[in-house]
């Protein structure tokens, strides 16, 4: 039986800048359970990020949730104090970035930086606790880790360097890693690397992982379940079989039309026409619609509701609305 | 005069090229960083060379080596019969141009799109009246899919895939018969890389220019590129026809590169297997000694501490530099 751990109901955030109000997110709904892997992906400026640090509570100080709720086992985090908040960021959930170095200081060691945050988050201190950096070192794959405890940030490689914030996220052995981009600056046999550490630590530790990500072969390799994100908004959600092999919103389509595979090697590729889009001038109704070859009248006045495809996943398109009652009226 | 040679079958010809970069080490002391390390390779009127390889092998170095925009530490580059030096890069110029990964640093925010086109057409006095110059701009600007009402903006105020097409239509501007893209399409998102990617499909069509395309993403490679080039560690390690280099890779890298490669399809993502490959690339500066990636390898064996493998042909033109595959 499957145990939710975390579900996000409505989330709405937004950011005031000096061109007006930016709605980043908006309306977005998940559900993620007790050791699975969600996939959220989308182009840049869709969202991902913002959805991830409003989970967190680590917006910048221009932004912050405007609606909606969190659920971590059921109890809405939005309405923490600080102090529950970084209790649950020690202990519950923690997360990665694209570029380790946000998170690592340049001017302590390794080992210094890890034995900090067991000694914060665990009963371990001292000694005991640098062993068990050396222990979490051994984990995520670094080898000589008694000699990497000494070393600085800069004297490893890119990969080794993600391979120690990795160990520092999971030093407080959370329920919930959050990825955002983890692989997207390292080359691709480097990616290889972290992405089958990521699998094999969540096997092992039994963790939910939600991944953030571009790539949609990332995605494809890693995630049970995957939501697909345009303009701050849920396109569509439901399992990597659904979305790769019945995708049920025109940008989840044109998206998987638009990358190389491998049986389409000779074919052309099919682009989505038009510019992303500009958040601060989003379109009343279907976020897509002014990029969307198959846009119907209501797409342009109404945002189109989610509704439960005959597979079970959720797609939030007019076309499906429009396809069902068609069928009603030729019952 | 600068050298002829004989009528070739190929444009560009680049034969043993080495790039070094003289690195102070200590006091006093410089090593050679050899960014590229003995390279050759061909390319056809028309067709496109996919270069790949991981960050720092030495890609970027290759083309602007091959462009002279680097004076090559040795080896010989020539374009359609002739030798590319220093007194015969002025007229070669307008034959061979760069595209760059990153449209936002590559361009001028302050030059407006006719003026970032126009320079080209300046510098090579490429028109004889100022109509002549617009007429030329609008064309350009008609075949990377601008629309001619944009000619008075500024970069600043495009996409990164509309910036994008305004460096290719400076490229174009002087009509090359090359172009090295490097990492052109990377920064983009998908859908808008999909848009440029065609872009570069229909002006070879058309205009029938040749490619060299650097890139980190193999499946775009893949699609784009008539032949491929590995490169590791400043070297060639395996060239081949497109789909031959990814049904059948030779070269024990490659076939770990390949096989690292996430696809966008879930059940070919779980039945695939991954060869991954221990540690690190090693520095440049320190070279291993024989094959460069011996290091990594799990079939080396003592000849390939000793020598470094050359390419062979195995085959329709599949060359590969392995001493034991
Ligand atoms: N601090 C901020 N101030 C203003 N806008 C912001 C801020 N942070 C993010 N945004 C905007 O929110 C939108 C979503 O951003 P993000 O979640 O980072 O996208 P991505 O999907 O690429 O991760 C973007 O348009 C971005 O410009
Ligand atoms: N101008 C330069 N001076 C010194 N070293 C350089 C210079 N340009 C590149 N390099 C070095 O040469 C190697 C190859 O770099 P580059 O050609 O940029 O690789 P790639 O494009 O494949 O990522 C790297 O080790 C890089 O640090
Ligand atoms: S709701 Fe309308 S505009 Fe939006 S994706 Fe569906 S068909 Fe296109
Ligand atoms: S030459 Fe030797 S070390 Fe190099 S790739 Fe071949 S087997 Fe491996
Ligand atoms: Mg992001
Ligand atoms: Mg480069």
């Amino acid at each position: 039986m499957s145990e939710n751990i975390l579900s996000v109901v409505d989330l709405n955030t937004s950011f005031h800048t000096d061109r007006g109000e930016v709605m980043a997110v908006n309306g977005v709904s998940f559900n993620l359970d007790r050791g699975k892997i969600l996939g959220i992906v989308g182009e840049s400026g869709s969202g991902k990020s913002v959805t991830a640090y409003s989970i967190m509570q680590i917006l910048e100080k221009n932004g912050g949730i405007k609606k909606g709720q969190v659920l971590y086992k059921g109890e809405d985090i939005t309405k923490f104090t600080e102090k529950q908040m970084r209790e649950f960021r020690g202990k519950c959930c923690s997360i990665i970035f694209q570029d380790p170095m946000t998170s690592l200081n340049p001017v302590f060691t390794i080992g210094n930086q890890l034995k900090e945050a067991i000694e914060l988050h665990t009963p371990r201190k001292g000694k005991e606790a640098m062993d068990r950096a050396v222990e979490m070192l051994t984990l995520v794959g670094v080898n000589e880790p008694e000699k990497r405890v000494k070393q600085y940030p800069y004297e490893l490689s890119g990969g080794m360097r993600q391979r120690v914030m990795i160990a520092m996220a999971l030093a407080c052995e959370p329920d919930i890693l959050i990825a955002d981009e983890p692989t997207t600056a390292l080359d691709v046999t480097i990616q290889a690397q972290i992405l089958e550490l990521m699998q094999s630590l969540q096997k092992k530790l039994g963790m939910a992982i939600i991944m953030v990500t571009h790539d949609l072969g990332v995605i494809a390799d890693m995630c049970d379940e995957i939501i697909v994100m345009y303009g701050g908004r849920v396109c569509e959600r439901g399992t990597a079989e659904d979305i790769f092999y019945r995708p049920s919103h025109e940008y989840t389509k044109g998206l998987l039309k638009s990358v190389p595979s491998v049986d389409r090697m000779g074919e052309k590729l099919v682009p989505i026409p038009g510019t992303p889009i500009n958040l601060l001038n989003m379109p009343k109704g279907c976020a897509f619609c002014p990029r969307c070859e198959n846009a119907m009248k209501i797409c342009i006045e109404e945002i189109p509701p989610e509704m439960q495809m005959p597979d079970g996943h959720f797609a939030s398109c007019w076309m499906n609305v429009k396809k069902q009652m068609e069928a009603q009226s030729n019952e | 005069m600068s050298e002829m040679k004989k009528k070739s079958e190929y444009l560009v010809e680049v034969n043993n090229l080495k790039q070094y970069f003289p690195i102070k080490t200590g006091f006093m002391k410089t090593t050679p960083l050899k960014a590229v390390d003995g390279v050759s390779f061909n390319i056809k009127a028309g067709e496109t060379l996919g270069l790949v390889g991981e960050s720092g092998c030495g890609k970027t170095t290759v083309g602007r080596s091959l462009l002279r925009l680097y004076t090559p530490t040795s080896g010989d580059v020539f374009f359609d019969g002739e030798r590319v030096d220093k007194n015969s890069i002025g007229h070669m110029r307008k034959q061979m141009q760069m595209v760059f990964q990153d449209p936002y640093s590559s361009l001028n925010p302050r030059m407006t799109v006719e003026d970032i086109i126009g320079e080209p057409l300046d510098v090579h006095k490429l028109y004889s009246g100022k109509g002549e110059r617009r007429d030329r701009i609008l064309e350009l600007m008609e075949l990377v899919g601008l629309n001619a009402e944009h000619a008075t903006r500024y970069a600043h105020e495009f996409s990164g895939g509309q910036r994008q097409r305004i460096g290719i239509a400076r490229a174009l501007a002087t009509n090359p018969r090359f172009i090295v893209c490097d990492e052109a399409v990377s920064a983009l998102d998908v859908s808008i890389q999909a848009q440029v990617i065609n872009m570069f499909e229909e002006l070879q069509e058309k205009l029938g220019v040749a490619y060299l395309f650097i890139a980190h993403d193999l499946l775009v490679v893949h699609h784009i590129s008539d032949r491929i080039a590995v490169m590791y560690l400043g070297r060639i390690v395996e060239i081949a026809d497109a789909d031959d280099l990814n049904a059948s890779p030779i070269h024990p890298y490659t076939q770990s590169l390949l096989s690292a490669v996430p696809y966008p399809d879930p059940k070919m993502a779980k039945e695939r297997q991954r060869i991954i490959l221990e540690g690190d690339v090693p520095s440049p500066l320190n070279m291993p000694k024989g094959c460069a990636f011996r290091t990594r390898c799990k079939y080396a064996t003592e000849r390939c501490a000793q020598e470094c493998p050359t390419l062979t042909d195995r085959g329709n033109g599949h060359m590969v530099a392995c001493f034991n595959k």
